[in-house]
């Protein structure tokens, strides 16, 4: 096992209560930072740690927090992104769920740094449970002085709120999230201008997610220079993987960027390997919206390297052979599954999820859900897997917002890695009904 | 001021200005085409994705092109920008994109609509569309909705440009139609069937790009090339009361505001010039109306093709 920064303490009984955490070191970061810091030199700390956007982009945070607009008499608001509704990803809910407090103390010493008095976490509609543990916490919070007016007598004022979402996967965009947020219907906006200069109710906003907030805690505490060491090059830290699909050990895991994939998948410490001893065929490395690879691509990059788990490890060689972090969201898919099946599951999802405001991915999405639904059930022909790839490149890049891309990138990344299964649905289509897991058989599984 | 160029043509606007207004500036070949961008609707724009132009000098200090293709509605100019329309090839394939996702599920029964020869998005597709279609599966239909006793609703024909919401918002203390539903399931309508009363719900129709929302009062009567704009004014005491009227022979078949050549509702006195519902739905007797002279259409659509250009001249712009 790796170091732990954010899951540290989520085995000890209790934790979600504030006694419990406190006496495991929570709160520190607050103390640090208002008592001894200003709030300048926090972002400077999180500058130097190098921490870059966990929710699935990975820009910089400080980055991002030092274009924040600062006009006098304007509010400025923090707003943490917890509308967590990627296929495959789970790793905010975890971290909320067992410490609720790690991520109000990150929010806490980051609308210090940022200097906003009203910070709300935006929580999908589906984590209802989440949020009355999330409510409790900041109701312990604010009893013992940790939120609320005057912090520990550093003079900081802070309110924290809890908004629940009505469960659109759309409101994850960032300029979405502000539009529900308002009270108004989650379509995102057009940018510029951008939330750093005018978000919320027209005020400065940063949006970060819940494990990029959280990740301050142990930034503030052991100072960004120590943060920096661990990790590989750019990726710097830890990060959450909410491993699922056919693994030996699924769950949410902490590592440290720079392991291998394959010491991931296999290791003891880890996932344990496929499942039923089966073989690997296929994986996404950061949730549905991000290219699948092939099992050949796996563990090996395109030039023969190992394959690495970091921002970097996982773009290796593009798109033609790599994928992405993205959010963390590890899906393994073993021999028996149909990748056509998957792909036509993930467009199916963002058809539906698509807030429908501007024409390419409104009617793309659904396009590709219709054509990749005819191809699954037998119905297709040989030149719709060709009307696929085509739709894909006129979705990308031409949408207001990332969805389109996250839509379109899935199922590129599966007709360029699994044509063949593709066209076995086509030539064999009753053979395809039959057994539901597309090409069983691939000669060269490792 | 700053300097753009667009499609090879430099010209200097006031900073702040967005790249299709700097080429409606310019004028001519090097205008974007705009389905849902309104300039004189705050709020709109950036949806349809049909103004779609590759920016490629950022500016006169960092020259690095725009690695995406940017809506020019929405996006402003910087000093030293140059903006390929026309002349890029990755506009061209993008915009195509753009029209047959708008069309896929469009239901395209133009010789029955109302909007046929002054639609938008007929031109659109004529002049960036391709020939046919790759979509074999059955149209997006839905359920209609009354939306009131003037104006009729066919959402099957809607692109949900938004602007009708933009000109409920403008005109209206209190919207009481928007977009229910999203991706592809998003649709116009009200909350409560018949809601739509409002002294200038009517000016919904002159913003429609297409025969989603048309007039009741209209509906089936004539087809627009056949009728005769002309310039009349009345005395209204709720607006300008200056509109086209349509006519065919003595009669009036229906009145609009007066529209400039990109579709918009041009400015009277001073003020944009939306129009009363009286206006637009009751006062259909020539005796109501003082008549001035002709209007003249922009010779860009379909209508003034029967009626302005001869054939010959067509047949020399298409050459």
């Amino acid at each position: 096992m790796g170091r732990r920064l954010l899951l540290e303490h989520d085995a000890v009984p209790g934790i979600e209560t504030f006694d419990v955490y406190r006496k495991n070191g929570g709160y520190r970061s607050v103390e640090k930072a208002l008592k001894t810091m200003s709030p300048q030199e926090v972002v400077e700390q999180v500058q130097l740690a190098g921490l870059r956007g966990r929710g699935g982009a990975g820009f910089p945070t400080g980055m991002k927090w030092s274009f924040l607009a600062k006009p006098e008499g304007v509010p400025r608001y923090l707003l943490c992104n917890a509308d967590e509704s990627e296929p495959g990803t789970f790793k905010d809910r975890y971290l909320m769920e067992k410490l609720p407090h790690l991520l109000i103390e990150g929010m806490i010493t980051s609308s210090y740094a940022l200097g906003c008095n009203l910070s709300f976490i935006y929580i999908r509609g589906e984590y209802m449970w989440i949020l009355e543990i999330l409510e409790k916490a900041i109701a312990e919070a604010y009893a013992k002085g940790f939120l609320g007016k005057n912090i520990l007598g550093s003079g900081f004022d802070l309110d924290l709120r809890v908004a629940p979402g009505g469960g659109a996967y759309i409101c994850g965009e960032e300029t979405a999230l502000i539009e529900s947020l308002e009270g108004k219907r989650g379509n995102p906006r057009i940018k510029p201008p951008f939330p750093a200069v005018k978000g919320l109710w027209g005020c400065p906003t940063v949006v970060n997610n819940v494990e990029s907030l959280a990740a301050v805690v142990p930034i503030v505490n052991d100072g960004g220079e120590e943060y920096a060491k661990i990790g590989i090059g750019k990726s710097t830290g830890t990060k959450l993987i909410s491993a699922c699909g056919n693994l030996a050990r699924p769950g949410v895991y902490e590592i440290e960027m720079g392991m291998t994939v394959e010491e991931f998948i296999y290791g003891d410490d880890w996932c344990r390997g496929i499942a039923n001893g089966k073989k690997l065929k296929a994986f996404v490395p950061g949730g549905s919206s991000v290219p699948i690879l092939p099992h050949y691509l796996v563990t090996k990059t395109a030039a023969g390297d190992d394959r690495i788990m970091s921002y970097e490890g996982l773009s290796e060689g593009g798109f033609a052979s790599g994928s992405m972090l993205g959010s963390g969201g590890f899906i393994v898919f073993d021999e028996d599954q149909c990748i056509v099946r998957n792909t036509w599951n993930f467009a199916r999802f963002y058809a539906h999820e698509s807030c429908g405001q501007c024409s390419p991915c409104r009617e793309g999405t659904a396009w590709m859900e219709k054509v990749l639904h005819r191809l699954e059930n037998g119905q297709g022909y040989m030149h719709d897997i060709d009307l696929l790839a085509e739709i894909n490149k006129k979705i990308e890049g031409n949408t207001i917002c990332p969805l389109g891309d996250a839509a379109a990138w899935p199922v590129a990344a599966a007709i360029r890695h699994f044509r063949d299964e593709f066209e076995w649905h086509v030539n064999q289509p009753i053979e395809s009904q039959k057994r539901n897991f597309g090409l069983a058989s691939v000669p060269t599984l490792v | 001021m700053v300097k753009v160029t667009i499609d090879d043509k430099t010209i200097e606007v006031e900073p702040g200005t967005t790249i299709l207004s700097a080429a409606r500036q310019i004028g001519g070949e090097v205008v974007p085409p705009a389905m849902c961008f309104y300039s004189k609707l705050p709020g709109t724009g950036g949806k349809c994705r049909t103004c779609l132009v590759e920016v490629s000098q950022g500016s006169e200090k960092d020259p690095r092109p725009m690695p995406k293709l940017v809506a020019s509605c929405s996006t402003p100019v910087m000093d030293g920008m140059v903006v390929k329309n026309t002349t890029s090839e990755k506009v061209k394939v993008g915009r195509g994109a753009v029209v047959e996702f708008l069309l896929i599920n469009h239901p395209l029964d133009c010789p029955v609509c109302d909007q046929a020869g002054e639609c938008h998005l007929q031109d659109l597709g004529f002049e960036n569309g391709g020939e046919g279609t790759r979509y074999e599966e059955e149209k997006r239909t839905f359920d209609p909705v009354d939306i009131g006793n003037k104006i009729k609703l066919h959402m099957n024909r809607c692109i949900l440009c938004y602007r009708c919401v933009a000109v409920a918002n403008q005109l209206t203390d209190k919207r009481v139609h928007g977009v229910l539903g999203r991706g592809e399931h998003a649709e116009i309508s009200t909350y409560i069937e018949k809601a739509i009363d409002n002294d200038f719900s009517g000016n919904m129709i002159d913003v429609c790009p297409v025969g989603a929302l048309t007039d009741k009062t209209f509906r089936f009567k004539s087809r627009v090339w056949f009728l005769k704009p002309m310039e009349a004014s009345c005395e209204c005491s709720k607006c300008s009361g200056k509109t086209v009227v349509w006519m065919f022979g003595n009669e009036i078949m229906r009145v609009t505001a007066r529209k400039d050549q990109y579709g918009e509702v041009e400015d009277q006195d001073g003020k944009t010039g939306w129009i009363c519902n009286d206006c637009r739905f009751e006062k259909k007797d020539i005796s109501q109306w003082n008549i001035i002279g002709p209007r003249k259409i922009n010779r860009h659509s379909v209508i003034s093709q029967g009626n302005y250009a001869s054939p010959r001249q067509t047949i020399k712009k298409l050459n």
